[in-house]
């Protein structure tokens, strides 16, 4: 196996794509627009490029323009408002006249969410996220845009539930709240997509800002706090750092959620003990006081430390038996459109700039490639199991997609892969027999086998007969 | 306010002759009888018991002034005492001649303070030199010494629940002595000494039986001691201090109750508490030993409830005389001539009545605000599950509602409770499966008590009209849901369906579906046939509900029909096909349903696929491709010449 930091370094030295510019404009308000010379230059051109190709289309104009310096994306969510991403193309990255339907994808799915940011947190998100944007990290679970569910058994579950149900009692202000441990989701107060959306910047923006004191181990956040004469490791992660302090503002960052038919306005409180963060999503219209942050904390801090320990010590327990400590025997990337749980066995670490995967990155590239298929095909022919197996000794490849949900594994992992290609192509001419693709020798990855609590969705299976 | 008289007299009191000058009255506390003894019995002897409807009247002889009279267990033989010498015996058992002997006591120069009966014909001589254990032997007209202990005694307590007697020793009066009877045979125990709050000099009987009683408090026999306030001690107020006597070791002083005020007072023990009456302020304060004071030391109790009146009381007129139209005169409460006798019974010699004294719970709801407090005290009262059940309900609908971590302890109390009755059933049940050999001893089936509420109990009391209120915001109905599941499974208690769908009412009524997703998820609602079907009945409003049905069901793993039903009428054939085989049961399926579905589709090529695969399952099983006539596929067969051709068909495999 290849060490996290080699493959690091092959990541980094391959995929150099990089950001150059990005920005959002709406023709209607070009004329009174005219600031630099330079954006309206690239606006113009965007604009034409845009114009041009409706008139092949009226209903789908260009997506994406490849030249050989860089892409251009184009994105219109919504009427008129479009945002923009031109991207720098890797370095020594031979040209493909097919474009590379995964990247494409992927950047468009960064893209999605650059929106999202945008409307989610007008004021913290997007700036902050576009800085930690790092392109040539994006690999499939950015593409799913999923969320990691954390295992545990449902008595510490229903604390959780218990928890979160009394702090809304007892601040009626709270409108919803989320509960995360170790970066992974438990409760969702707010809906699902607006979950994920803020998943996202939770994870890749947030808290990795505030991970680094912590894994030094020598901010001062780290030392217990008394409230009401109980000890505990609860501070803000937005909002006022230090609660004694005379001059703290009470400002916390606004997002924006979709609720049935409109948006709305909400402070985001974020509150962290030990691996614990809780979101606390408050009416805008509210003015936080500090008041109100006390007594926040006053409930939430002990409360919240006790938890987190018995959260933390269910957790090893549960581990420990389930064996979830060791090297994982299946090596999988899971992904259920139903709820958006994510779990992967390849990604070992998530860091705020890249992920550290197990598997040569060319290989996730043609994961990403294979998906990236498979979210065509569907869209063809509907018929819910698709299984590819890709042969080359000694390393083979299975995916199986299984709508709606997406599981793709890979089995076996030594690593060869240099000259590994994959044939799209192959993707649809499977697509003629089904029952030839059931009788593919696999048996689908175990998921229930390793206990992975919230998502047993894997157990309803379909399985195949051993007779190729 | 009538509603905060937490202590009431039974309505159904025991009617008897008030005492006078001809009338003497005594109270037999082991048969729990009252006599009327007129001019010593000549002019007749009237006895009255709780339940007997029939009171046994009967004349005697009168032999001078009697000093003490009781009946016998089972009324057999009745024991007068008259001379401080002797008692004499009468046989009362129906059908048998009536013989007379009498029995003066053993020791020279002793007086007889009083006799207990033990038995049918057992019975104890208490003289201030000791105690004589006699048999008495009708037949033979003479009484049997069975056994005997010399000792000074000052007085006497005896408690015929558990046939221990006190007797009270030295010069002060202050050390114990107890002795336990049990059928012939009678045992010392452990004597013990009471803490006298001073010790006068000279020595002198300083502790009477007035300030001691003797009861059962949750199974285990107490001495209670009533200390009065000393003015040489700091502590200003009287307490009661309890010693438990076990039946083997010693003797240990356990709890001591407050009083916190001085006077006269009385003791009861009713429903396991113990009742202090102050006769001054008229007010009775009750205890429960085993109710923790927070802020106090060790097994030192406060009042429960602030000390209230017992029920004002109404006497009937009784009689020819009593007309519907005169009231009923109002009864003197707390009366210098009420006699208080354990553990419950309360006696107004001069009116003629003998009580029961009854705890009313509904009251003490107001009057207890902690709530867990309140439970901790009702779960321990015989008749509280109404009570309970109110409280539950008032607290979740009340304006006084003291959120969740009050309706919190609330569920854990309850379910502590129902918890250890389940698990004491399950130990019965496994010791009976075991068979009796095996168990040392044959247990006893659990007693259910009133305070075993059990979920069924909570949703059709409390939680099914409470999901339903239309004031109460969702939000609060699913929380006080989702704490009930939580405390249930929190001491693993299996929760019943009907509590799941309750849930998901609310969450598909507030269309908070997400919410239903994350709780299936992490299986806070627990996997069943039932749940699944709800689900799927979801699938129109809340598209994933189908998968998380069909998830559900696989995992169930005793569902495969419905899973295959599910499938074929989602058009999923092949999805359907493989999910048979994967659990084996291909070999069995009806090829004309898949085939029927598979047409269903107008995929031909899903047709072929079905068509070809039962084919092979007949060639399989049968040696040839062709369907039996008993499948009724003729219809299929003929369709899939016409669409694929004859030759399509597969051969005949020929040998």
């Amino acid at each position: 196996m290849i060490s996290p930091r080699m493959t690091l370094r092959m990541q980094e030295k391959q995929y150099t794509s990089s950001l150059l510019i990005f920005f959002i404009y709406n023709p209607s308000f070009g004329p009174q627009e005219s600031e630099v010379e330079n954006k309206i230059r690239n606006v113009g051109l965007c604009e034409a490029i845009v114009q041009f190709t409706r008139t092949f289309c009226q209903t789908k104009p260009a997506k994406s323009l490849h030249t050989q310096k860089n892409r251009q994306f184009f994105f219109e969510q919504e009427d008129s408002f479009w945002i923009v991403m031109v991207v720098r193309n890797p370095m020594g990255e031979e040209p493909n006249k097919d474009g590379k339907p995964q990247e494409e994808e992927g950047i468009l799915v960064v893209l999605i969410l650059c929106y999202s940011l945008f409307f989610l947190a007008m004021e913290a998100g997007l700036l902050q996220y576009l800085q930690t944007l790092h392109l040539q990290s994006r690999d499939l679970l950015d593409v799913f845009g999923g969320i990691a569910l954390f295992p545990l058994d449902k008595k510490s579950y229903l604390k959780i539930q218990s928890f979160v149900n009394r702090v809304e009692e007892s601040l009626s202000l709270i409108k919803c709240t989320a509960f995360l441990y170790n970066d992974q989701l438990i409760w969702s107060g707010l809906e699902q997509d607006n979950m994920r959306i803020l998943y996202k910047y939770l994870t890749t923006s947030l808290f990795p800002r505030h991970s680094e004191p912590e894994l030094a181990g020598r901010d001062s956040a780290l030392r217990p706090e008394v409230a009401r004469n109980l000890l505990h490791y609860g501070r803000f992660l937005t909002g006022p750092a230090n609660l004694k302090d005379p001059e703290a503002k009470f400002r916390f960052p606004r997002i924006f959620v979709n609720t049935e038919d409109s948006y709305e306005e909400l402070h985001l409180i974020v509150y962290k003990a030990m691996s614990a963060a809780v979101c606390f999503m408050i009416s805008a219209s509210v003015e936080l006081t500090r008041e109100f942050c006390e007594q926040l904390v006053g409930l939430v801090g002990p409360q919240l430390t006790l938890l987190v320990s018995d959260i933390c010590e269910q957790y090893n327990v549960n581990r420990r038996i389930s064996g979830l400590d060791k090297e994982p025997q299946f090596k999988f990337i899971y992904f259920n459109h139903m709820n958006l749980a994510e779990k992967s066995t390849i990604h070992m670490r998530k860091t705020p700039s890249v992920f550290l995967t197990s598997v040569h990155p060319d290989l996730m590239k043609i994961l990403g490639d294979i998906n990236c298929d498979f979210a065509r095909v569907i869209t063809l022919n509907y018929n819910p199991i698709r299984v590819i197996t890709l042969n080359y000794n000694p390393i083979r490849v299975i995916t199986l997609n299984y709508n709606p949900i997406r599981v793709i594994t890979l089995n076996y992992n030594p690593i060869r892969v240099s000259s590994l290609n994959y044939n799209p192509i192959r993707v649809s001419s499977l697509n003629y027999n089904p029952i030839r693709v059931s009788s593919l020798n696999y048996n689908p990855i175990r998921v229930s086998s390793l206990n992975y609590n919230p998502i047993r969705v894997s157990s309803l299976r379909p399985s195949f007969d051993s007779s190729l | 306010m009538s509603e905060e008289h937490y202590l009431e007299l039974c309505e159904n009191p025991v009617q008897f002759e008030n005492a006078s000058s001809v009338n003497n009255v005594f109270f037999d506390e082991a048969n729990k009888q009252v006599f009327a003894v007129r001019s010593g019995g000549a002019t007749g002897v009237v006895v009255k018991g709780p339940d007997d409807k029939n009171s046994v009247a009967f004349r005697m002889d009168d032999k001078g002034e009697v000093k003490c009279i009781k009946f016998s267990i089972g009324n057999k033989i009745l024991a007068v005492q008259r001379t401080p010498k002797s008692v004499d015996f009468i046989s009362f058992i129906p059908d048998y001649p009536h013989l007379e002997c009498s029995q003066e006591c053993k020791m020279k120069n002793a007086s007889i303070l009083g006799f207990c009966w033990t038995n049918w014909n057992e019975i104890i001589f208490i003289t201030d030199q000791g105690i004589e254990f006699y048999q008495v032997l009708l037949d033979k007209r003479s009484l049997k010494l069975l056994k005997s202990q010399s000792v000074n005694v000052n007085w006497y307590m005896y408690c015929p629940e558990t046939a221990v007697i006190l007797l009270s020793t030295t010069t002060q009066g202050n050390v114990l002595q107890p002795f336990a009877f049990k059928s012939g045979t009678m045992s010392k125990m452990p004597k013990f000494e009471i803490e006298l709050p001073v010790v006068p000099k000279p020595a002198k009987l300083n502790l009477t039986e007035r300030d001691i009683a003797v009861a059962t408090i949750y199974g285990q026999l107490y001495v209670m001691y009533l200390k009065h306030h000393s003015r040489t001690t700091d502590s200003p107020c009287a307490e009661v201090v309890l010693y438990q006597l076990p039946r083997e070791g010693s003797c240990k002083k356990t709890n001591v109750l407050k009083l916190n005020t001085t006077g006269k007072f009385a003791l009861n023990v009713v429903d396991n508490l113990v009742v202090v009456h102050h006769q001054s302020s008229q007010t009775s304060i009750i205890f429960d030993i085993k109710l923790r004071e927070p802020d106090c030391a060790f097994n030192v109790h406060q009042p429960v409830l602030p000390g209230r009146s017992i029920h004002p009381y109404r006497i009937p007129l009784t009689g020819p005389a009593a007309v519907a139209t005169q009231p009923p005169v109002p009864c003197e409460l707390y009366s210098s001539s009420w006699s208080v006798f354990q553990p419950d019974i309360i006696i107004s010699a001069s009116q003629g009545y003998l009580w029961y004294l009854q705890v009313k719970l509904p009251p003490t709801v107001n009057l207890l605000q902690d709530k867990g407090k309140l439970m901790d005290f009702l779960l321990r009262r015989r008749d509280c599950k109404m009570v309970i059940l109110s409280v539950c309900a008032q607290m979740l609908n009340g304006g006084d509602k003291g959120g969740l971590p009050v309706v919190a302890t609330v569920f854990d109390k309850l379910n502590q409770v129902y918890k250890e009755y389940l698990e004491a059933e399950q130990t019965y049940t496994v010791a009976m499966e075991s068979g009796p050999s095996r168990g040392s001893a044959a247990r006893d089936r659990p007693v259910r008590t009133q305070a075993v509420i059990d979920q069924s109990d909570m949703y059709t009391h409390v939680l099914s009209s409470f999901s339903e209120k239309k004031d109460t915001s969702h939000k609060f109905i699913i929380a006080v849901l989702m704490e009930y599941i939580r405390s249930l499974n929190q001491v693993q208690i299996t929760v019943q369906h009907y509590l799941y769908e309750l849930v998901i009412k609310m969450l598909v009524q507030h269309n908070l579906f997400y919410m239903l997703h994350q709780f299936l998820q992490y299986h806070v609602l627990s996997d069943s046939k039932p749940l699944a079907c709800l689900l799927l009945s979801l699938e129109s409003t809340y598209p994933p509900a189908h998968q998380l049905s069909l998830d559900m069901l696989k995992r169930l793993s005793t569902a495969n029909d419905e899973i295959v039903e599910v499938l074929l009428s989602r058009q999923q054939v092949l999805g359907a096909l493989r999910f048979i085989r994967s659990v084996g049961g291909h070999d069995n399926i009806s090829a004309r349903k898949f085939l029927d579905a598979a047409r269903q589709t107008a995929d031909q090529m899903l047709f072929y696929t079905i068509f070809r695969f039962f084919e092979q399952r007949n060639l399989r099983l049968r040696g040839s491709p062709s369907f039996n006539p008993g499948e009724h596929c003729e219809e299929h067969v003929v369709y899939f010449k016409q669409v694929f051709g004859d030759q399509a068909l597969m051969k005949q495999v020929t040998v």
